[in-house]
């Protein structure tokens, strides 16, 4: 089973960098991130690249394998032909540092950004009662490992560099929707942080992120879309603007 | 400081490989060392040492030493396979003092396996020391050429510090701490005479104590 794959690897820094050739042996049952450490142990002892669990659990090891964002430690050899190249390049939406390590600073400030939950006012700790329906819900956005590649394949920030400003990226719109779900939050402005603060509204569901995610969160389905009709619902529908103006709605 | 569990019980597949021996350094108590400015200008020369040497590859000795420990101190062990790992150990940790590295200080993975060596090593021959000196076996030690486990090897810790000749590994036997007798008190007397010595299973005939005034907190 063990045979010699064609590997061409990123290898640069925030200068520059060009895409270096390898061949290197591949084993049954292996994953990119093996070969990635047969090559540096063998041939380029410097190569720079995160990983940690190996086990698609800890988010480190995330980089574009043949042009798609993947965790390199769950993108098994056996997926590829063995005449096929496989070309391993960082995440192109976060700054280089070195080789496949970017800096991904982008994604703690905009995790800075959004408000923690807000307790509510008439309810001491220990007293908070949910119905497992709601509890359910948010779970799903719990799983997600931050390894980014939602970030990643983005175009709204991807290549776009000035939208980053205004743009929190799918990760942080499901963390918005897991907050606005949130039966007991207490903070009423979620929706509006969403808009105006998030930039939703860059978003038009095209679901790269849903197809990248490793935990197979559904977020476009289950977190962009709900937040997406509830901001319509309250903000842009013409008949609740005007019962807001008559009858002084607060929320 | 309570003394923690005795490097030769370990689980010997974790015992050399990733690069997480901080897990094997045992408490220094009061006695942690004060740090003297020629430490940290030592300390920066042999960090940087491995851009100026003309030696191997770090990751060829990462994977000899994985491979060593695998073999001569693996699951099942025996004495004369372990002492021929502790002599593998000092021909590595000899190679291991001039390795080169390629590149520079910037997220330099090889560099960094460079300076985990010495702690591998240090720690590999920590487990290699105590597990040629347990003649038992325990837990996730067994020793082929001593099958059984032996009550009078339960009191003991094996305690590895560098403070042997020349900042080398040495091994020391400590106490274990003593049971509290209320929690003695909770197990068969046939089970509990499996593991510990006959004098500790004797104390159990000594007029009883309540749990406040037990022999040690």
């Amino acid at each position: 089973m063990t045979y010699a794959a064609h590997f061409r690897v990123w290898r640069g820094d925030s200068n520059g960098g060009e895409l270096k050739d390898h061949t290197v042996e591949v084993n049954e049952g292996e994953v990119v991130l093996d070969i990635i450490h047969r090559i540096q142990s063998e041939q380029a002892h410097d190569l720079a690249v995160r990983w940690n669990c190996k086990a698609g659990k800890c988010g480190s090891c995330s980089a574009e394998v043949n042009g798609r964002p993947r965790l390199m430690c769950m993108a098994r050899m056996n997926t590829f032909t063995k005449e096929e190249t496989v070309t391993v390049t960082p995440l192109r939406t976060f700054p280089i540092i070195r080789d496949l390590v970017t800096d991904v600073s982008f994604n703690y400030e905009k995790a800075r950004q959004i408000p923690a939950f807000a307790p509510p006012k008439d309810l001491a700790l220990g007293e908070y009662r949910m119905a497992q329906v709601d509890v359910q819900r948010s779970q799903e956005f719990r799983k997600c490992i931050e390894c980014f590649l939602c970030q990643d394949v983005c175009h709204v920030v991807r290549d776009h560099e000035d939208n980053k400003k205004s743009f929190a990226g799918p990760r942080f719109l499901i963390r918005a929707a897991e907050l606005a779900m949130h039966p007991l939050d207490a903070r009423k402005d979620r929706a509006d942080f969403a808009v105006e603060e998030q930039g939703i509204g860059l978003c038009n569901i095209t679901k790269c992120c849903t197809e990248v995610c490793p935990e197979h969160i559904k977020i476009t389905d289950n977190a962009i879309i709900p937040m997406k009709e509830r901001i319509v619902d309250r903000r842009y529908d013409p008949l609740v603007w005007l019962g807001k103006k008559i009858g002084r709605r607060t929320d | 400081m309570a003394p923690t569990v005795s490097a030769a019980t370990r689980c010997p597949t974790c015992s050399s490989s990733d690069g997480a021996p901080e897990r094997y350094v045992l408490g220094l108590g009061d006695n942690r060392p004060k740090v003297q400015p020629s430490d940290l200008v030592a300390g920066e020369a042999a960090a940087v040492a491995p851009f100026e040497n003309e030696g191997e590859n770090p990751y060829t000795l990462h994977q000899e030493l994985q491979q060593t420990m695998n073999d001569l101190v693996g699951i099942i062990r025996r004495g004369g396979e372990i002492r021929e790992a502790i002599t593998a150990l000092d021909g590595l940790r000899a190679r291991a003092a001039t390795v080169s590295v390629e590149g520079h200080r910037q997220f330099n993975p090889g560099w960094h396996l460079a300076l985990d060596l010495r702690n591998m090593l240090t720690v590999s021959t920590c487990v290699a020391l105590a597990a040629l000196e347990r003649e038992e076996s325990r837990g996730g030690h067994t020793r082929e050429d001593f099958p059984g486990m032996n009550p009078n090897w339960r009191s003991v810790n094996l305690i590895c510090s560098l403070d042997g000749e020349g900042g080398s590994a040495l091994i020391e036997h400590k106490p274990v701490p003593t049971i509290r007798r209320d929690l003695f008190e909770l197990f068969e007397r046939a089970e509990l005479s499996k593991y510990f010595t006959e004098a500790e299973v004797a104390t159990l005939d000594e007029p009883s104590v309540t749990p406040e005034q037990g022999t040690q907190p």
